[in-house]
């Protein structure tokens, strides 16, 4: 069956049309391919109640991702909580904060199985039955397990220095995981050629049009989940640079729609310093984006030197009044310890990444105070063990008895006749 | 003359080879002669003279000339220049 809400591919440089097909970029000018929408058939089809009416995952907004008829890969990822961070907002100094949790996403605990989720449905459907991806870890993990899970073989493209955590989380699904002598941007090469010579599958490769949009479902939860309201300011982690111009994508999709008010939010992205490509692009106003050659950062996930939607991700911060920000590897460290010791969500590296970013641009004055803000958690903090473990002090170890314990406590532990007996 | 790579998508452009060979001293010379050659793939590398289209990303032996110097990285006949199309990864 043919979707009647997807029209096809569209080149984001020359406006050239392509079918709905496995292909990533425009032949005439090798600028990337987006999926076009007819968005007059999708109002007559879809409206703020009937999306409600659906059960809780990413699936509740359908007619807006770029699938034929039903899903058939991740039918149970997103709709992931929103939090209403208080005690952190108190921390940062700000009136209003919230959290996006894709750290408790299903079924690989980051936001890559909702991208993932779309194109191994699209996958199903062109015919593919071997897939695969290049990943800093996140991404091969929700492939090995979604691809599992719908009974398509996989191959999963990492660099060979990933932390512990992601390489068992991908490789326990039995795909055939390689690991590469060099970074991400070798990886990443390596599979455009895979793609082609193999005719696989490859989701941010050939079939990359189409994942790219998996990450609108963040934005589109974000806001129903606001009261059908955007934020003032989303604040998202930036690898690649696509999630970004995603989440705003979906919010102008919603604003087209009337689901919601005129979109004023103001975008920001965060990068490590150690691999901050974009943001030097936002903060230099320069026309194309430096790649970095060699990213030192303990955020692995969002080491990508050479992004490929930097450009574009660039353009969307400063059109919509919003900025770029990078943090060292310590700031990120506290931001992780912050986010957990005041919200209870233990993010990876990358959140971290996020958070500090987010008090640094409150500090700049770039954020404003009163206004409302969403920061995006991506991944989670049991992958990225390896990036805290020195830095996080070891537990006291006792013997098992009340002296030791109250010698411990100290002068905290109330005296023995304040207690209130057990069952009194 | 150095040896240039075809990738797939850009065959038809090249009468179908996956590679070609081009003159010059300098990766601009020799993708400008394997233009004239194949005045349709000219046009799908390079946004204008002397520059390439922003998503267009060239190496040599591997080594992307954005961290050389870029079409003016130069070349020797025994090198290999492969064309890659960016629009991947993220």
């Amino acid at each position: 069956m043919s979707s009647e809400f997807v029209r096809g591919l569209t080149c984001r440089l020359c406006g050239k049309q392509y079918p709905k097909e496995a292909l990533n970029f425009c032949t005439e000018d090798f600028g990337p391919l987006e999926v076009e929408y007819d968005y007059e058939a999708i109002g007559r089809a879809l409206s703020r109640e009937a999306i409600e009416r659906r059960p809780r995952t990413m699936w509740r907004y359908k007619e807006l991702l770029p699938i034929d008829g039903e899903p058939t890969v991740g039918l149970q990822v997103g709709c992931t909580p929103l939090i209403k961070a208080k005690r952190l907002a108190e921390a940062l100094g700000i009136r209003e904060l919230y959290i996006k949790n894709d750290a408790v996403n299903h079924p690989t605990l980051s936001f890559k199985d909702r991208v993932v989720a779309v194109a191994l449905s699209k996958a199903v459907e062109l015919g593919f039955d071997t897939v695969g991806c290049a990943s800093t870890g996140n991404l091969a993990g929700s492939v090995a397990a979604n691809a599992s899970a719908a009974g398509l073989k996989a191959y999963v493209l990492i660099p060979d220095n990933l932390e512990q955590g992601k390489v068992l989380g991908a490789t326990i699904y039995g795909a055939k995981v390689v690991a590469i002598k060099g970074n991400y941007d070798h990886v990443n090469r390596l599979c455009s050629q895979i793609a082609f010579r193999f005719g696989w599958g490859f989701v941010n490769v050939n079939l990359r049009p189409f994942y790219a949009e998996g990450s609108k479902s963040m934005g589109f939860e974000i806001a129903e989940d606001l009261g059908w309201r955007t934020p003032d300011h989303v604040v998202a982690p930036m690898a690649g640079g696509s999630l970004i111009g995603k989440i705003y994508k979906a919010f102008k999709e919603l604003e087209g729609l009337g689901f919601v008010d005129p979109v004023k939010t103001r975008m920001f992205g965060a990068q490590a310093a150690g691999c901050n490509p974009i943001t030097n692009t936002v903060k230099t106003d320069a026309k194309r984006v430096k790649p970095i050659r060699d990213p030192q950062t303990i955020a692995k996930s969002l080491a990508i030197g050479d992004p490929a939607d930097g450009f574009f991700a660039s353009k969307l911060m400063r059109e919509t009044g919003g900025w770029g920000e990078d943090v060292d590897d310590d700031a990120i460290v506290d931001a992780m310890k912050l986010l957990a010791e005041t919200e209870g969500v233990w993010a990876e590296t990358a959140g971290g990444v996020t958070l500090a970013v987010t008090r640094k641009l409150i500090e700049q004055g770039k954020i404003d105070r009163d206004g409302s803000t969403v920061i995006c958690i991506t991944g989670n903090g049991l992958k990225t063990q390896e990036a805290i473990i020195d830095r996080i002090p070891l537990p006291p170890v006792i013997a098992p008895n009340l002296a030791e314990f109250e010698a411990l406590v100290g002068a905290s532990a109330p005296a023995e006749s304040e207690l209130t007996p057990v069952g009194a | 003359m150095a040896k240039v790579s075809i990738p797939t998508p850009l065959r038809p452009s090249a009468d179908g080879q996956a590679s070609l060979e081009g003159a010059g001293t300098t990766v601009g010379e020799v993708l400008a002669d394997v233009g004239r050659q194949y005045p349709d793939l000219h046009k799908r590398l390079f946004a204008g003279e002397g520059q390439l289209h922003q998503y267009v990303n060239v190496f040599v032996n591997d080594e992307d000339i954005r961290f050389m110097d870029e079409l003016d990285t130069p070349v020797k006949e025994s090198d290999e220049i492969g064309i890659i199309p960016a629009i991947a990864g993220g």
